[in-house]
């Protein structure tokens, strides 16, 4: 039998998790560049997705010495990232919904880690400008039947992304109750097909190609 | 509703009028005048403005000529040269 | 000032107008149509570059070309409220663009196919339209001439983006710098038809009324003389035989095909339908988000 992960080791894990969530919903939220609702918008989601991405990649740096080779060289199986941002959600009630949903969940995980990582504290404070934006939409679509609906469908989702010992605090913010959550550690279709198209370009080239 | 977006570049300049974004409300405005004008730290700060609160005032009444309040109405030059071809001096003594 | 001659001697000698002045019918309509077609080209830009920040090698590439993206809506929003300004809504503009009674460039008509078209869109595409735009940047239209400005700015770093990544390929592997000159031979064509037809500067109503500063076989001409010694000292072959300077120092190249040109601006273009029909999808889905959100 393996020797139990240590406090480093689960520290490292979680951290990879949160790294991967962000990699993974950074990438479904610039798939929306282009075709935003409004102009405005899409200026303002894109800018929310490339924090997204420098925050994965500063975590990854954290954890290695090759950050894109954490980011983009892993078989899917190997990434730690919750069901809920993998899911292709090209309807911007959903969308919204997970942003909201991620956002509220990922303040009450990022506030457990500023005791003991500075980084998470610069990015929390990165992550007030997207919670604002999640608040603002949130409350503009609240009263309509699509934005209810995708919230209570990606709720299990939601649930997911933190850790059991978390979710109470997430349902008293969402006003939901706790339900059987689809955890972290098994993937969706939604990982493969976007690991195919992630990784393809890289794949083209040997190891260690400068891109 | 348009707001008219005015930034100031850095700490000490004017706000400048910069562009116009359509939002419902100062909450999107902001949220939208943020990233359009800001993203890459152009601005230290902006003023959103409801173009409806604008008061233009574009027109002016000039029909006397006072030239005496316009830095045209003098002619400094000429009179300089005369004065100075008088005392018989090309340029300033020191 | 009412009359046509005095307002084209107006800005003929240097003078600028606002929204709130006086336009003669033929200066609006020409200017209006300028501004949207330039708007449209801004926001169906992206469409073939978008599918390559999915797919960015590194996470650097990743974050520039998201952000060199993200300038371009950008831009378009921009540019889109110069032409709501002088009175045609944002609604009808997309309207226009998604019958096809509007036009686009011809270059976002084409399918990306690799990582070098990324490199050569920023590089050499984005250098193309830089030309252009500088060329607005004292447009007798006010309002159009002060946005260029930030226009230019951020185009300054495409640039930039498009020729590091350019260059990272040209010296990596074979391959690589095969994506290059490959995505080089193909984007060619559409380069030099870019900056349109030569028209003489006393033949073009954009310069007649001061909207445009530059004829366009002028821009082409700054274009060649910018890039084609840049192309050359990578190793990069120009398939053109024809293309060199002459003594005068004019730039000699195979004519290009102004009916395909024509052809594909006018909404035949290998990609037009799809990335139109993208663009409607979405649009048409979202109309509910716009209703809840601006109906305030």
């Amino acid at each position: 039998m393996a020797a139990p992960p240590t406090r480093q080791q689960q520290l490292e894990r979680e951290l990879l998790g949160l790294a991967d969530d962000e990699l993974i919903i950074g990438w479904r939220d610039s798939e929306w560049t282009g075709i935003a609702p409004m102009l405005e918008e899409d200026v303002a989601f894109s800018s929310i997705a490339q924090n997204e991405i420098g925050h994965a990649r500063a975590v990854y740096e954290l954890l290695s010495d090759d950050a894109d080779a954490l980011a983009f060289d892993r078989a899917p199986e190997e990434y730690r990232c919750a069901p809920l941002v993998e899911l292709p959600l090209l309807d911007w009630a959903h969308t919204i919904a997970r942003r909201w949903l991620y956002e509220v969940a990922d303040e009450i995980r990022i506030s457990a880690l500023k005791e003991t990582l500075p980084l998470a504290a610069k990015i929390d404070r990165e992550e007030t400008y997207h919670r604002l934006h999640a608040e603002m939409w949130h409350a503009r679509l609240q009263g309509t039947p699509q934005f209810r609906a995708a919230v209570e469908e990606l709720w299990p989702y939601a649930l997911g992304v933190l850790p059991a010992a978390q979710r109470d605090a997430l349902s008293a913010r969402v006003g939901l109750p706790v339900v059987e959550a689809v955890e972290r550690g098994t993937h969706t279709d939604g990982l493969a097909e976007i690991w195919d198209e992630m990784t393809m370009v890289r794949r083209s080239a040997p190891a260690g190609a400068q891109w | 509703m348009i707001w008219e977006v005015f930034r100031r570049e850095r700490p000490g300049a004017a706000f400048e009028h910069s562009g116009s974004v359509e939002a419902p409300d100062a909450e999107f405005a902001e949220a939208w005048a943020r990233e359009q004008y800001g993203r890459r730290g152009e601005s230290v700060a902006l003023w959103l403005v409801p173009r409806d609160a604008v008061h233009t005032v574009d027109d002016w009444a000039d029909e006397f000529d006072l030239k005496y309040r316009r830095v045209d109405g003098y002619s400094i030059k000429a009179r300089l040269k005369e004065a100075r071809s008088r005392v018989g001096s090309t340029e300033r003594q020191s | 000032m009412r009359s046509e001659q005095e307002f084209l001697e107006y800005v003929q000698g240097g003078g600028q107008v606002e929204a709130t002045d006086w336009l003669p019918d033929e200066y609006r309509a020409k200017l209006v149509k300028f501004v949207e077609m330039h708007a449209n080209s801004e926001l169906m830009g992206v469409l073939p570059e978008r599918e390559w920040i999915l797919r960015a090698p590194t996470l650097q590439r990743k974050l520039a070309l998201t952000a060199k993206v993200q300038d371009e809506v950008g831009h378009a929003q921009l540019i889109y409220r110069v032409a709501e300004d002088l009175g045609k809504p944002r609604d009808a503009m997309f309207a226009d663009l998604l019958s096809g009674k509007a036009k686009f460039h011809n270059v976002f008509h084409y399918p990306t196919k690799t990582w070098g078209d990324v490199g050569v869109i920023a590089w050499l595409v984005d250098a193309a339209a830089i030309i252009s735009q500088k060329a607005l940047l004292k447009c007798s239209y006010a309002p159009y001439a002060r946005i260029m400005k930030k226009i230019c700015w951020e185009e300054s770093f495409h640039i930039l983006h498009g020729r590091d990544v350019i260059l990272a390929m040209v010296t990596g592997t074979p391959e690589q710098f095969e994506l290059v000159q490959e995505a080089l031979t193909r984007w060619w064509p559409p380069l030099m038809q870019f900056h349109g037809n030569p028209i003489p500067a006393d033949q073009d109503p954009m310069v007649h009324w001061r909207i445009k500063s530059q004829a366009n076989e002028d821009a082409r001409q700054q274009f060649l003389d910018g890039y084609v010694p840049q192309i050359r000292e990578l190793g990069l072959e120009i398939p053109d035989p024809k293309l060199r300077k002459n003594e005068d120092g004019v730039w000699e190249y195979t004519e290009p095909d102004w009916d395909e040109l024509k052809h594909v601006v006018t909404g035949h273009g290998p990609k037009t339908s799809e990335r139109l029909a993208l663009r409607a999808r979405f649009l048409e889905q979202e109309q509910w988000v716009r209703e809840a959100v601006l109906a305030a």
